[in-house]
């Protein structure tokens, strides 16, 4: 203990300068402004970055937050965007403040993924309202009102969680539209007294929404799908494709192997990287390109898109390898191989679309798996027969 | 380029109106994503039935149980 005392103030002595800028350092350290947040800070607890301060009302402190994404909303957004943690992008659900609310602001609902949540934020701008964020586990207004997660139940029970008839006066909440899979506006109004007005779809029309007194015209309440809008979510799509792909470049190594003779390292490369060419060629047009180009590509069937843009793209790609591949019968069996693993990942887009109904999309998924499927078995006989 | 308007399959949608239960409403044109129905003569209609992505938007907010649709597991 002693010894402890001693060594400390040993250090602390004014006379030993452990450093030559020690006392500068602790000149600027003295000078260092308090940071105006640090009054709401609790321990145990971390503030969001996106919370500017607190405002009081009849119920206690509510957060109110930033309309401006910093740089590390965007550097997440990045991530999330490529599929990574996006499940655990989340916003502690309940009711904040935007701008300077009040007891006349409208109340906008949200869902408690950050990227939704940012969004809305970000295209508020000095627009003052309370802001209900629902717990919908970290995922999109829309998919979670198709999932329940995004509901009535979950409505009103925020709504009673979060006393808003003591932070409003008045007794309506805009609930965004896409939101209306989920939400009876009827049983809410029912349930909590508060009236649901749907706002548009999009995040960015809330202003002239509210310019408008609350009513949205046509364009306002349909989705749409623009090239950027589709491309946007191709990282993710590219990403879910990464495991089952490398587990199919494991085997496909293996077929490489089989041929007349020996098992030879130097078949094995050349083959075995020419048929994983293939399978990268099928992934980016089934997950990538047929995305992107979606209404360019005449037939109405996704499947069937991924077909043609896969045709074309392995065409192009194969040509240049021919001298590896050997033969009419190796180079139609990886076309094939190619062409099922864009059929059926353009297929499998239609999961990600505003426009494909269920009964849609089950009725080309009897049509095309079998054909899918058949095609892949076809093209591994076409290409080990091709070795020999 | 973005004016085609982008179509899945056609008569797959099982989305059916009870035009005798419409009250007139008018809150299936303002939920559905799709504009898929018009209002005419108080009575709202399918105007693009193609257009239909069941995703049940309208049937939860219909006052009348004047709509349904019955995917299946999709």
């Amino acid at each position: 203990m002693g010894k402890t005392t001693q060594s400390g103030s040993t250090i602390s002595t004014p006379s030993v300068n452990l450093m030559a800028s020690m006392d500068e350092a602790t000149s600027s350290c003295a000078i260092q402004p308090v940071d105006p947040k640090a009054i709401y800070e609790k321990p145990g607890y971390k503030l969001y970055s996106f919370v500017d301060k607190f405002v009081k009302t009849d119920t206690g402190f509510i957060p109110v937050i930033k309309s401006k994404l910093d740089k590390n909303d965007l550097v997440s957004t990045f991530f999330v965007r490529c599929g990574v943690n996006r499940y655990q992008y989340r916003v502690t659900p309940g009711l904040y403040g935007i701008g300077k609310p009040n007891k006349n602001s409208e109340v906008l609902v949200t869902a408690n993924f950050k990227l939704t949540f940012d969004h809305l934020r970000k295209e508020l701008g000095k627009i003052n309202a309370w802001i209900l964020v629902l717990d919908t586990k970290g995922i999109n207004v829309w998919c979670a009102a198709g999932k329940g997660t995004f509901s009535t139940m979950e409505i009103v029970k925020r709504v009673k969680e979060c006393f808003l008839d003591k932070i409003v006066d008045h007794k309506r909440i805009i609930v965004p539209q896409l939101g209306a899979t989920g939400v009876s506006a009827r049983d809410v109004k029912k349930q909590s007294g508060f009236r649901v007005i749907y706002g548009p779809v999009r995040a960015s029309d809330i202003p002239m929404f509210l310019k408008n007194s609350k009513k949205a015209d046509k364009q306002m309440r349909q989705a749409t799908f623009t090239i950027y809008e589709r491309f946007i979510l191709t990282p993710v799509e590219l990403q879910n494709t990464l495991k089952p792909a490398l587990i199919t470049a494991l085997v496909l190594l293996i077929i490489a192997g089989i041929g007349p003779g020996i098992f030879s390292f130097a078949h094995i490369w050349e083959r075995g990287m020419i048929s994983i060419l293939a399978l990268v060629t099928g992934i980016l047009s089934g997950a990538l390109i047929t995305p992107v180009l979606l209404p360019f590509i005449p037939p109405r069937e996704f499947a069937l898109k991924g077909i043609i843009s896969g045709s074309v793209v392995s065409i192009l790609f194969l040509i240049m390898g021919s001298s590896i591949i050997g033969g009419i019968t190796g180079f139609m069996a990886l076309f094939l191989f190619s062409i099922a693993i864009s059929s059926f990942l353009a297929m499998n887009f239609t999961g990600t679309t505003p426009f494909t109904s269920p009964s849609g999309v089950e009725k080309e998924m009897k049509r095309y798996i079998p054909a899918q499927l058949g095609a892949l078995v076809i093209s591994s006989g076409l290409w080990i027969y091709s070795a020999f | 380029m973005e004016d085609l308007k982008l179509r899945h399959l056609k008569d797959v949608s099982t989305l059916v109106l009870d035009k005798e239960r419409c009250i007139g409403c008018s809150l299936c044109t303002e939920v559905c994503p799709q504009a898929v129905f018009e209002m005419q003569d108080n009575k709202a209609h399918i105007v693009d039935f193609d257009a239909c992505m069941e995703c049940g938007a309208c049937v939860n907010n219909c006052p009348s149980q004047a709509i349904s649709v019955s995917p299946g597991v999709g």
